[in-house]
């Protein structure tokens, strides 16, 4: 499967995804620009991508948790998502997000 | 003036391998005073997933990251390690003697025979909101925690969150304050029910002001805003502001780490494996911050990493003795110190 990224700078990067992965173990395993901090443990939220409107349905809505997590970024929209809680199956292959600023490394 | 401490070993950083390395030390009749940023102990234990459990502390089947925290605070707790909270560690510099010189954001001056990095990912810093240009007026009128109240008197304040900081803080200053304007994206809160229920109370009694929305610009000169732009449902608003408190939690800074001379490795410092020493001798690096090859970053190693440093700690602090090496469960000397024979 294939995730499309676009980083921080704008830049389009295609990815090989790996079925079971979470999408930020992806995207930092390319290593684009994302601090992930937590690991994938839904603490931290430096895992912040904005989803493509055309995938919002497939990839479905934030859990409260995850919410919970998105507060603590001031630039959050109503397509915010955490990665690290968006699992890499063949339903999302061609999946198109763009990495938000807060999700920068320093 | 500055405060001048002087004691065996300064360990920077209270998460919970420097907080097992009290206990080693301890164990060798070594004092210890720590250095956190943070205001309390625990690390990325207590601050990142206090109520999460992990599965991998020995003899802990499962164990919270606030409950590990608290049962490593009583284990070191005969020891009574001395804990400078609410500071950073700035420089450390070697002295004539072998010793170490430290200092701390808070005016404070440590001499030390040994330095124990246990710095984990680095420094917990606040979340700085992406609004443009919001440096230039930090630590004047955009404050990310109060450290005054009388900073607040009188004034506009706004505050952006929904944690329990946003809340108490609306609570506090409220009564001080010439108008509060609190700012959330939405109308649910991550903040006791309690505080919530009144801020609430406080916004139908027109005390308070609440408005669900992001901050977007900051107007203002010299440091010193006037006006806060939101972003909001109903449209762009501009709010009037003196003082902005915007509360997105912290996340980890390598910060003034990098700057002490240390061989690193990418974001880690360099240490070998008998002794956890870096590559200045006297001041040794465990946990999260350590780099050798094959480390693991798990809660575990730094445990190890911990007793190890100990005993090369040891032939610094009292240089000649002999470290009889004991249990726990037979030694009455090891026990009488724990205060358990
Ligand atoms: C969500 C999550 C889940 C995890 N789950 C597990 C798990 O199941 N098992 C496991 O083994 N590990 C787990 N970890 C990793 C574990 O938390 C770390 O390995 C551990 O916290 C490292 O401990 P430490 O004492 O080295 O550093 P930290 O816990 O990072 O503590 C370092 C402390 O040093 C302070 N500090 C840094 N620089 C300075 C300075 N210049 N001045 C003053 N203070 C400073 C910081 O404020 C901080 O309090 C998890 C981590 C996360 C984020
Ligand atoms: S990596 Fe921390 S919340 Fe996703």
């Amino acid at each position: 499967m294939i995730i499309n990224v676009t980083d921080q700078a704008g830049e389009n990067h295609e990815l090989e995804g790996l079925e079971g992965w979470r999408v930020m173990e992806v995207i930092r395993d390319w290593g684009l620009n994302i601090k992930a901090e937590c690991g994938g443990a839904l603490s931290c939220a430096t895992c912040h991508v904005y989803v493509d409107k055309d995938w919002l349905d497939v990839v479905g809505a934030p859990s409260d948790d995850e919410e919970d997590m998105l507060d603590s970024v001031g630039d959050v929209r109503s397509n915010s998502r955490l990665s690290c809680q968006i699992l890499c199956s063949d339903a999302l292959d061609g999946l198109k997000l763009t990495l938000a600023p807060s999700a920068a490394k320093d | 003036m500055s405060t001048e401490i002087t004691t065996d070993v300064v360990v920077i950083g209270a998460g919970p391998c420097g907080l097992f390395a009290a206990f080693e030390l301890g164990l060798l009749d070594i004092k210890c005073h720590f250095i956190d940023i943070l205001d309390r102990p625990g690390g990325q234990c207590a601050e990142l997933y206090p109520e999460k459990p992990i599965y991998d502390i020995p003899a802990f089947p499962v164990v919270t990251g606030q409950q590990l925290t608290d049962n490593l605070m009583a284990q070191i707790a005969p020891f009574a390690p001395e804990f400078h909270f609410n500071r950073m560690v700035n420089s450390i510099e070697k002295q004539e003697d072998g010793s170490f010189k430290l200092e701390t954001d808070a005016d404070e001056i440590f001499h030390a025979k040994v330095i124990v990095i246990a710095a984990g990912g680095g420094s917990f810093q606040p979340k700085r909101p992406p609004v443009e240009g919001i440096e230039q007026y930090e630590n004047k009128s955009v404050f990310y925690a109060v450290r005054k109240m009388d900073d607040f008197r009188d004034q506009d304040v706004v505050i952006v969150g929904g944690g329990d900081s946003a809340l108490d803080w609306t609570l506090n200053l409220q009564p001080i304050v010439r108008s509060l304007t609190l700012v959330h994206r939405r109308d649910a809160f991550k903040a006791a029910p309690a505080s919530v229920n009144k801020m609430k109370e406080m916004v139908m009694e027109g005390k308070i002001n609440f408005l669900l929305g992001q901050i977007g610009k900051l107007d203002g000169e010299n440091g010193q805003i006037n006006h806060v732009h939101l972003t909001t449902d109903a449209g762009d608003l501009s709010v009037p502001a003196t003082r902005l408190l915007p509360f997105f939690g912290l996340t980890m800074k390598l910060g003034p780490v990098a700057d002490w001379g240390l061989e690193l490795n990418d974001n880690t410092i360099k240490v070998d494996t008998e002794k956890f020493e870096t590559s200045v001798p006297g001041i040794f690096a465990i946990g999260d911050i350590n780099w050798y090859p094959g480390k693991l970053k798990l809660i575990l190693s730094g445990f190890h990493e911990a007793a190890l440093m100990a005993q090369a700690a040891k032939a610094i602090v009292s240089p000649g003795e002999r470290v009889v090496f004991q249990y726990t469960t037979s030694s009455t000397k090891l026990q009488k110190k724990l205060g358990v024979a």
